[in-house]
């Protein structure tokens, strides 16, 4: 088992009178790919942004290596999420800014390159993920899946020893989904980050993960392979992966082991 | 009896957290404009939309300002044989109130409220939540040059305000309705003492700082505002709160500076 490299102890997270965390306790393995399932509105966004220290939990500690951000100042906080790279919903480019300027954004702003050396780092960048004839354009005039490419590029730009991945196939077509998921395969090699993709993709994100983990009415339950689930104890987690599986489950080792 | 009381709690509860929200907003923006690597390009980017793009309705609001302070002028002090003070009651009223308060009200209107809806939308698309996981402060990077442009801007714009409106008035006073050109001249330069151009100064700076703070706060708390909704209409609910509240917060200042410093 690799050392956790982020972990949740006792996590509370509440909206008003809705508790989506709840004394969730949870550890996330370095060097893996954790896909974190469930429904829609359970609260998988919000743990990416606890992560992040985008948002503060009500109660509880996220370490980020052994280090706990909520009490962090923000020049320390900052340091951590030098470590992140985050792939947003919506891919969160800024808009007034054509996809160069967007994936030079961090070299500019983080690093002290300059003119040329940025860029020819943009360029090699921007070819990796078959954009180099779209440079000039502006997020408005790409399709879903550019903007996916074109966000994960900028996020990959300062090499990232963490990956969060938010919901990176919604809204996309079955063949941009696998153009996604083949990037995510190519760039987790060449760059060898661990990642946390959230993901309501089921089962297909499956092949993608290590490790998976349910989110279900606030609590959260961790799984060592997507195999484990349909095998679980608790009826709720069988249900779940029942109705978003099949009965059937569809992968390899599973069906070598039946 | 009792909700009642809950709830006059509750919104007196979210005002105190939202003043010390827009307090603390205030502070690092003003901390920011002093951090290191200054944005030069975008300060000059962000003066050229807030000032220069302003130059054209300014020039007419100032125009017709001054045109019916010199056509209202001159019917009342024509009746007390005062004709001559024409040039001193145009230039007066520009210079201490009308040129500060128009000016301030036209670029909340014009600017203040692009500003609003351009944060607000960065907000709501997680396009902030973005520049802060790239360790990108958002202050320095969207909000000092904003910050620092309308500081510029608005106080050169209550400048030209003031020029404009009081060729206005010569153009209706003198030009048109047959005042004495030499009389309109020497009011201006008997009744103006530097006194009324400081106030008209530090008015325009107050009003910047008021507005381009109001205006860009409401667009970077959208997503927390009570009432606002969430994206289209969220954004369309701030910026109108934006323009609302800064129009009444430099009406309300514009008295409290004339208070302390007549």
């Amino acid at each position: 088992m690799s050392p956790a490299i982020i972990e949740f102890h006792n996590v509370v997270k509440s909206f008003g009178k809705q508790r989506v965390l709840d004394d969730v306790s949870v550890s996330f393995e370095s060097g893996k790919t954790t896909v974190i399932a469930g429904g829609s509105g359970q609260g998988k966004s919000v743990t990416l942004k606890l992560i992040l220290g985008l948002l503060s939990p009500d109660a509880g500690e996220i370490l980020v290596n052994g280090r706990d951000i909520i009490r962090m100042k923000q020049r320390e906080l900052n340091k951590i999420r030098e470590k992140f790279g985050v792939l947003f919903q919506g891919s969160a480019l800024l808009d007034s800014m054509t996809v160069f300027e967007n994936v030079a954004l961090p070299l500019k702003e983080r690093t002290k390159y300059k003119g040329q050396e940025i860029t020819q780092r943009v360029r090699q960048m921007l070819a990796q993920f078959n954009l180099e004839d779209h440079e000039d354009k502006f997020p408005a005039q790409l399709s879903g899946g550019m903007k996916k490419r074109v966000g994960l590029a900028r996020a990959l730009m300062l090499q990232p020893d963490i990956m969060l991945f938010d919901e990176p196939t919604t809204g996309l077509d079955p063949q941009i989904t696998m153009d996604i998921y083949r990037l995510f395969f190519k760039s987790q090699k060449q760059f060898g980050y661990t990642s946390i993709i959230v993901s309501h993709d089921i089962p297909k994100v499956f092949n993608l993960a290590d490790q998976v983990v349910l989110l279900n009415k606030g609590k959260m339950v961790t799984f060592s392979s997507p195999e484990d689930i349909p095998l679980s104890s608790d009826p709720q987690i069988v249900s779940f992966a029942t109705e978003t599986m099949g009965h059937i489950y569809s992968s390899r080792k599973m069906e070598h082991n039946i | 009896m009792i909700s009642f009381i809950t709830k006059l709690g509750d919104s007196f509860l979210y005002m105190v957290r939202d003043l010390g929200r827009m307090g603390l907003f205030l502070f690092s923006a003003l901390l920011a404009i002093f951090s290191r690597p200054f944005r030069f390009r975008e300060t000059v980017r962000q003066i050229r939309i807030i000032g220069a793009n302003s130059f054209a309705v300014i020039f007419f609001i100032s125009i017709f300002t001054g045109m019916v302070l010199g056509l209202q002028g001159y019917y009342t002090l024509r009746k007390f044989g005062s004709e001559g003070m024409l040039g001193s009651a145009v230039a007066l009223s520009l210079i201490r109130e009308l040129g500060p308060v128009l000016t301030a009200l036209m670029v909340t209107g014009r600017a203040g409220s692009a500003m609003c809806a351009e944060i607000g939308i960065m907000r709501n698309s997680e396009q902030i939540d973005a520049l802060e996981c790239m360790v990108i402060s958002p202050f320095r990077y969207l909000i000092t040059p904003k910050f620092l442009a309308t500081i510029i801007s608005l106080p050169i714009l209550t400048q030209f305000f003031n020029v404009i409106g009081i060729a206005g008035g010569y153009l209706a006073g003198v030009v048109l309705l047959g005042v004495n050109p030499g009389a309109f001249y020497n009011g201006i330069v008997q009744s103006v003492v530097n006194q009324d151009i400081n106030l008209g100064i530090v008015k325009s700076f107050v009003f910047a700082l008021l507005v381009v703070w109001i205006c860009t706060g409401r667009g970077y708390f959208v997503h927390i505002l009570r009432n606002a909704g969430f994206g289209a209409e969220g954004v369309s609910r701030a910026t109108t709160q934006a323009v609302v509240l800064s129009s009444i917060a430099v009406l309300i200042w514009d008295y409290l500076i004339t208070a302390i410093m007549l």
